[in-house]
């Protein structure tokens, strides 16, 4: 029953801890919608960041999948999600056999010290992943601006 | 003052793959901060990168919030044959901006 004790101390802790960064489930629902549930083989996918990065605004981030790239066997696409940015998905980049090389390159922020997951989709519709841990000294999204 | 820059070789032979690199001038607001008096920053981000060779569709790259702003995307094509590259950016706020490179094939 909700009696004022218990309103008071439900309403100071929601308060006392805003939501900052998406949950590992709400990546997970992401990753999924992406595979539709497919599994995920580790293995073939390469995913670059730094392992310590002063500055979570621009953190550069390069993915490479071992792949031949011809019309027959190629990655279609390349998904990248986090678990403690605000919301799980980064980038999805897609591609074909006239990519020649499965590598992209871009520069993401991220909100806090967390993992990254890359996920390859094949043109045989298999999924393979890779992940990187980084260690985030000032993290991005959170600030304030002056003024207004 | 928005503007776009691309890099990527103007010649190269059949069949070569070339390395392409862009950059566009953009804030990616996130749409996650708050000013000093608590009211929320509207989210203003590309949403969409697409490089097309000579009209058919070679890279496609969705962007969410979490990509830095000025968004820098390189990636990679097969000269096939001499042509244009085009690039489109497009996202909130009927943010739209074309980019383009030509390749010669020999």
């Amino acid at each position: 029953m909700m009696n004022r004790r218990r309103f008071l101390v439900l309403t100071a802790a929601t308060l006392a801890a805003p939501r900052l960064g998406a949950s590992a489930d709400e990546m997970q629902a992401a990753i999924r919608k992406v595979t539709g549930g497919a599994p995920l083989n580790p293995g073939r996918v390469t995913l670059e960041l730094p392992p310590l990065s002063e500055n979570g605004h621009v953190v550069p981030m390069r993915v490479a999948v071992a792949s031949p790239m011809t019309p027959g066997d190629h990655v279609r696409a390349i998904h990248v999600f986090t678990e403690k940015n605000p919301q799980p998905n980064v980038a999805g980049f897609r591609l074909g056999p006239r990519a020649g090389r499965a590598v992209v390159q871009t520069r993401v922020r991220l909100a806090d010290t967390q993992s990254v997951i890359a996920i390859a989709e094949m043109s045989d519709g298999s999924f393979w992943t890779a992940s990187a841990h980084v260690v985030v000294t000032l993290a991005a999204c959170l600030e304030e601006l002056p003024g207004s | 003052m928005t503007s776009a820059r691309i890099s990527m070789p103007s010649q190269a032979r059949r069949g070569e793959v070339i390395e392409v690199r862009t950059i566009v001038s953009h804030q990616m607001e996130t749409g996650f901060r708050r000013t000093e008096r608590g009211t929320a920053i509207a989210r203003d981000i590309i949403q969409l990168f697409v490089c097309t060779y000579n009209g058919v569709e070679v890279f496609r790259a969705e962007l969410h919030p979490a990509i830095a702003a000025n968004p820098y995307i390189a990636f990679s094509t097969v000269a096939t044959e001499s042509g244009t590259l085009e690039f489109r950016w497009s996202g909130d706020n009927g943010f739209a901006l074309t980019e383009t490179a030509t390749l010669q094939v020999a």
